[in-house]
């Protein structure tokens, strides 16, 4: 039994004692520092374990972790392009399938495929391929870290890009004021495509993202599974490299990434704030918020509330409070 | 025992895209991704049908556009299983950069091509301009001339693509509506015979996790060129294994093609340079020119990448005239169609002493008649003493 | 410092293949970092945090024993690998009793 395995599937914890100690995804790699997605993408893998298939869409990862000759992913791994995360995980999964019923690979064997791809990778480009991959039921986990720009390129914005936030094509000045559309809701997207698994994660909560992990590996034998997981970037959000996990939390504390899933269509938020943060203690962090002013800042915290009141109405009733004042 | 030999060896009907579905009925193909395009749409149909019925077992992926066709058969192939997919024109088109991904992976794939025209303006009908597009992509390119031969081609392509020297995509191209949804007499050969001439060999660094590999990495310029150099050998080698492949399919089925055909080239003084349908009509054509005292050949193209360079020498170098018929522009260049292009930098390197014509005919499908194709062949026999300089536009209206 | 001679187009798995991933461990990412992470390991209580949130794994868990000089006595105990470390400083502002500092790195 490889790590991350047992017994009953894939790794469910309830501390961090229960992560296994070894290490899939390992250093060496050219991730900034400070870049959570070394920490999203190191737990991946400790709950998937060996028996896993990575294919990766082109992107910050993709681009920092094979840099060849080098390679720190120690399950097998595919790129091929921007655009086709989902299409090419379903060939990868689909030939899995027949091999297995032809007897090229052994039938027992549970090899699972996991897509990971950026937001721009995910949301633009890709999301006709990802919706062909839901649609079709594809047996991929597909886990899109989101950072919400083009990091790789340069922090350009994306369709994931928050409102006001500041990226080099929507920076902020006399008659622009950052990005001016809010955020594309993929989470739902997907989950309009009505699949066994959907959830948001947050490495900020290591049990609940791990656990998401796990049972979005778990619904494969019935369809494809999504993760959305926020990736707070020190140098596309603009703040110290120490501070990831910590905005990360803000984000959850002040209602702006709600932890939720959608497990075979029952809705459920799986980290409750009782009472909110201000939203400002999270824009007040990252140097892509620096040009808001006060009213913008209202702005903002009026689209969080907006926001929340949705996701209460999908709860049935209050999981995310007011702002504590 | 002969009288059953003769009686699997019939012939049945099939159009040169049904002909195709039977040759991947018969490879056993593990995984084909499919999206509709005109007029290739009836070859996946087809082979939906064989796995509907069970008489193929295959993941038939129903993909959402053809640039994910390309992507789910590369991603298979490297997973080990042997894929196929099929596409023309526009899906020619937007796949584009996945095909010189699937090159460059060295991916073991087959993809038909039922050529036609590129928009705009639209157009589904026959020409080659989607084909030609493609041709610098490093995939290997057969053109076929009969149903048989797409069938057959089929099968030699699966174990050129898949012989661990050559490992280069391989592209089998014939010409839409004109032969993809004609009907002509196909013996196909059943799946036992089909893989003892093509076993399966997968992809040797296939993605398992028995052996972790990185496939895709982002090279940096010390080492890029490298790789595209290893395809350029390839490539080089794979013309030689393109003979044998079509020598030792020959053997075992009594049908083989050679990569280069010489069709009436004995005692020709004039040759025309031809593929696909064009290739077919004229073999059909030239006893009569010949009776008119137009002793014209044909020198039909098959395997177009890599270019049979030896064969073309040997067949042309006492030609006076070589007329290339080309079904697709190249718009401002030196010739205005690719063919012609490239044979006439061939002719100068080999220091061939025929006078070179380029002829364009047949865009998105525009009909030749018998008489159309007489007209070429008094073309190309004219060419042994005049010279047209620039490139006809044979059948436009001025 | 000896130059590697480069492969020849023979030498290389086709394809731009990594035939031998993990071979990440000869990239040593550890000479980015100006700040480097201490850890006290008399303040440690081993919660995992900080191995936990490392993104370079840089942040290596021996079962190394440790008592404390209070007499707290710990199975485990965490150690950068300074090979590695990038010196992000999230493992510092994680850590829940404040057990690591983040020092200027010598420059020697």
């Amino acid at each position: 039994m490889s790590a991350g395995q047992t017994p009953r599937g894939p790794l469910r914890i309830r501390s961090l004692f229960d992560l296994p100690r070894e290490e899939l995804f390992i250093s060496g790699h050219g991730l900034c520092a400070g870049c959570t997605a070394g920490t999203i993408m190191r737990m991946l893998v400790k709950v998937a374990g060996k028996d896993t298939i990575i294919v990766n869409a082109t992107g910050c990862v993709e681009v920092s972790t094979t840099r060849y000759p080098y390679s720190n992913w120690l399950v097998p791994w595919f790129h091929s392009a921007f655009e086709n995360a989902g299409a090419s995980a379903g060939g990868v999964a689909r030939a899995i399938e027949v091999l297995q019923r032809k007897g090229a690979l052994p039938k027992d064997r549970k090899i699972r495929v996991i897509a990971v791809g950026g937001d721009g990778g995910t949301v633009d480009i890709g999301l006709q391929s990802l919706s062909g991959m839901l649609e079709r039921r594809d047996p991929v986990m597909y886990v899109l870290y989101d950072n919400e720009a083009y990091m790789n390129t340069g922090i350009q914005r994306s369709g994931a890009t928050p409102y006001h936030a500041w990226t080099t094509t929507t920076p902020a000045g006399k008659v622009w004021r950052g990005e001016w559309r809010t955020k594309k809701d993929i989470a739902m997207i997907v989950a309009a495509h009505k699949i066994p698994y959907v959830a948001t994660a947050n490495p900020a909560y290591p049990q609940d993202m791990v656990n998401k992990f796990a049972r979005g590996l778990e619904v494969l034998d019935e369809g494809p599974s999504f993760i959305h997981v926020i990736m707070a970037c020190t140098t596309g959000w603009r703040f110290d490299p120490a501070l990831g996990i910590t905005i990360s939390r803000l984000a959850t504390e002040t209602g702006v990434f709600p932890l939720y899933e959608i497990d075979h269509g029952k809705f459920r938020v799986t980290f409750p704030v009782a009472k909110r943060k201000p939203v400002i203690e999270y824009l007040k962090l990252q140097g892509r918020f620096a040009h808001l002013t006060p009213a913008e800042i209202e702005e903002i915290q009026r689209l969080v509330d907006e926001r929340v009141a949705e996701i209460n109405r999908l709860a049935g009733k209050e999981v995310i409070g007011p702002v504590a004042k | 025992m002969e009288a059953q030999q003769a009686a699997v060896k019939r012939p049945i009907p099939l159009s040169t895209n049904y002909a195709v579905a039977y040759a991947v009925k018969d490879l056993d193909v593990d995984v084909v991704a499919a999206y509709p395009i005109t007029p290739q749409t009836t070859v996946v149909e087809k082979i939906s049908e064989f796995v509907a019925n069970g008489e193929l077992d295959a993941e038939f992926i129903h993909v959402e556009s053809e640039h994910s066709a390309m992507s789910a058969t590369i991603a298979a192939a490297l997973t080990g299983a042997r894929a196929f997919t099929a596409t023309a024109s526009q899906g020619l088109a937007l796949m584009h950069e996945m095909l010189y991904i699937a090159a460059g992976l060295r991916a073991p794939i087959v993809m038909s091509v039922a050529m036609r025209a590129l928009s705009a303006p639209i157009s589904i009908w026959n020409d080659q301009s989607d084909l030609f597009g493609s041709r610098d992509s490093g995939w290997v390119i057969y053109f076929a001339h009969t149903a048989q031969e797409a069938y057959d081609t089929l099968i030699q392509a699966y174990r050129l693509t898949e012989d661990p020297d050559v490992l280069l995509p391989v592209m089998v191209a014939y010409d839409g509506y004109v032969m993809s949804h004609t009907t002509e007499p196909v013996v196909t050969e059943g799946r036992s015979e089909v893989l003892k001439f093509a076993p399966k060999r997968p992809y040797p660094y296939r993605l398992n996790p028995d052996k972790p590999v990185t496939i895709g990495a982002i090279v940096p310029p010390e080492y890029l060129y490298e790789i595209k150099y290893q395809n350029v050998k390839a490539m080089e080698g794979a013309l030689a294994k393109a003979e044998e492949v079509d020598r030792e399919f020959g053997k075992q089925f009594s049908r083989s093609y050679g990569v280069m055909e010489c069709y009436m080239c004995e005692g020709a003084e004039s040759l025309i340079v031809a593929n696909a349908s064009y290739a077919a009509t004229l073999k059909s054509i030239l006893p009569e020119a010949w009776r008119q005292g137009l002793r014209v050949g044909l020198l039909r193209l098959r395997l177009y990448r890599p270019f049979p360079v030896k064969h073309f020498v040997e067949h042309a170098s006492d030609a006076k005239g070589v007329l290339v018929v080309d079904r697709s522009i190249s718009y401002g260049a030196p010739y205005q169609g690719p063919l012609a292009n490239e044979i006439a930098g061939l002719k100068v390197r080999e220091g061939l002493g025929f006078n070179l014509t380029s002829v364009v005919a047949g865009i998105g499908q525009r009909t030749m008649e018998d008489e159309d194709f007489m007209a070429l062949v008094r073309l190309a026999w004219e060419s042994r003493t005049r010279r047209f300089p620039e490139t006809m536009f044979y059948g436009v209206r001025e | 410092m000896a130059v590697q001679r480069l492969p020849s187009w023979r030498e290389m798995p086709i394809g731009g293949v990594i035939v031998n991933p993990g071979n990440s461990l000869e990239y040593k990412t550890g000479d980015w970092k100006v700040l480097m992470p201490v850890i006290d390991q008399e303040k440690c209580t081993r919660c995992r945090i900080c191995w936990y949130v490392c993104p370079d794994s840089a942040i290596k868990e021996l079962d190394k024993p440790y008592t404390t000089k209070k007499g707290r006595a710990y199975k485990i105990s965490y150690e950068v690998d300074y090979d590695f470390c990038k010196g992000c400083g999230m493992c510092a502002q994680e850590c829940p009793v404040k057990a690591i500092d983040m020092v200027p790195v010598e420059v020697v």
